[in-house]
């Protein structure tokens, strides 16, 4: 992990069939938004190689606090305080540090700060629903939220969604911007969401489900939910044959 | 992998995608959403100042369903070579080659003002075709799409370029190529249907 890593001369091809399909017929809106034909494959250029950096510097204080980045002064959200973090890694193993990382989630009662949202649970004056923060030089990342409730979602006549924190990321390059959604281990929602079900193996479901770690969690404050982020790996221009990557 | 007893030989496998959902903007573009005060703006929201070299341009188009109905709650990313053909990875005073845009959720148009890219280097010393690298997230996206947009008065280099290049079905080029007048490029994007885009696994 030297401060100036080797160029990357290309990402481990992504496994299709351990991400969802593009069509997934039991979550309704993808009929539609699906592309049907194949997709076109090319080996990666500096195009796909390459992407934003972003610094620390651009962080504000309460970025990754969503318990007070949209309080009123001396207010906080209101719900089950915890703290989600982990790390973020690459295929091989390898820490990825210094990555954005941004989420948004709906409030304890499971109603998101949108005008499109027009669930009965009740907006909370001191919970906006979006945080960030960029992984440390070990991959490290956390912040401070309340857990999301359930909510229900116009799709079957009564699906509702496990309480989730919807996660973006980005990589060393662009190829490897994801998004993704954490879940909460022991919510019997889970299995029942078809959004959920878009994924058809059960380990790859268990990795966006984020364990209690009572480790972490501080006392008389806020559980720890611990929730590491896979993105694909690398190979170097320099090391190309380098079996564990770089 | 099917049927193998060894080990696997990299102890880790990607986050499997999930859709970013109708609600993305509020993480990702939250002051366009209302939420106001958390960040100071949006990310992603400029890419040129007074300073930056090169062609200005501005890209528009809307993402179109399997209906031909436009999505208004869609978000694109762009990520492009300067003008001079190179990459960026952290943004200067006078350019950012990383973007984001939201669909507007009247008019499902999403817009960039930035500069025409310079042409960057295949990995075998070809020279590409001057284009934009495009992500597309939202409801109803199990997983992030990769397109690229391309120039229509980019003509002969776009002839050359080793991944238009790739594309078997030589109709399916122009699903790629942005139509403009040196000032204003437009280009839908389709989900599906005739003239469905081409999309990338990269
Ligand atoms: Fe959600």
């Amino acid at each position: 992990m030297s401060a100036n890593p080797p160029p990357i001369a290309g990402f481990f091809p992504r496994d299709r069939t351990w991400h969802p399909k593009a069509l997934t017929p039991d979550y309704k809106t993808s009929v539609l938004r699906s592309p049907a034909r194949p997709l076109v494959a090319f080996g990666n250029t500096l195009s796909e190689t390459t992407g934003p950096a972003f610094g620390h510097d651009m962080l504000g204080p309460l970025d990754n606090d969503l318990t007070l980045n949209f309080a009123r002064p001396g207010m906080s959200a209101i719900g089950e305080r915890i703290i989600v973090g982990g790390r973020v890694l690459d295929e091989a193993g390898r820490p990825v540090p210094n990555v954005l990382i941004e989420f948004w989630q709906a409030n304890a009662g499971g109603r998101y700060r949108h005008k499109k949202d027009g669930y009965l649970a009740p907006l909370d004056p001191d919970f906006g629903g979006c945080g960030r923060t960029i992984s440390d030089d070990k991959g490290g990342y956390h912040f401070r939220t309340v857990r999301p409730g359930p909510y229900p979602w116009p799709n079957g006549p009564n699906d509702w969604r496990p309480a989730h924190i919807h996660f973006s990321v980005f990589g060393h390059g662009f190829a490897q911007r994801l998004i993704t959604q954490m879940y909460f281990e022991g919510d019997p929602l889970i299995a029942r969401c078809p959004i959920v079900r878009t994924i058809n193996d059960p380990k790859a479901i268990a990795q966006l489900t984020a364990r209690l770690d009572m480790n972490a969690s501080v006392p008389m404050d806020a559980l720890a939910y611990r929730f590491d982020i896979v993105l694909r790996g690398s190979r170097s221009t320099l090391f190309d044959n380098r079996m564990e990557g770089n | 992998m099917t049927g193998s007893t060894l080990p696997p030989l990299y102890p880790f496998r990607e986050s499997p995608s999930q859709t970013a959902g109708p609600y993305v903007h509020i993480g990702l573009t939250p002051n366009v959403c209302g939420i106001t005060g958390v960040y100071a703006a949006d990310l992603g929201a400029t890419m040129v100042s007074a300073t930056t070299k090169g062609q200005r341009i501005t890209l528009e188009g809307r993402i179109i369903d399997g209906s031909g109905a436009p999505l208004k709650d869609a978000l694109v990313e762009i990520w492009q070579a300067d003008a001079d053909g190179v990459y960026h990875a952290r943004a200067t005073e006078a350019f950012c080659g990383w973007a984001r845009s939201a669909a507007d959720p009247d008019t499902g148009v999403f817009r960039f003002e930035t500069v025409k890219p310079g042409r960057v280097p295949f990995p075998d010393g070809r020279l590409q075709a001057p284009h934009i690298n495009v992500w597309i997230v939202a409801r109803g996206i199990n997983l992030g799409l990769n397109t690229r947009i391309y120039f229509a008065d980019e003509a002969e280099a776009n002839e050359a370029d080793p991944v238009l290049g790739r594309i078997e079905h030589r109709d399916r080029v122009a699903t790629l190529i942005a139509s403009g007048d040196g000032q204003t490029y437009c280009h839908d994007i389709h989900l599906q249907g005739p003239q469905e885009t081409v999309f990338f696994d990269i």
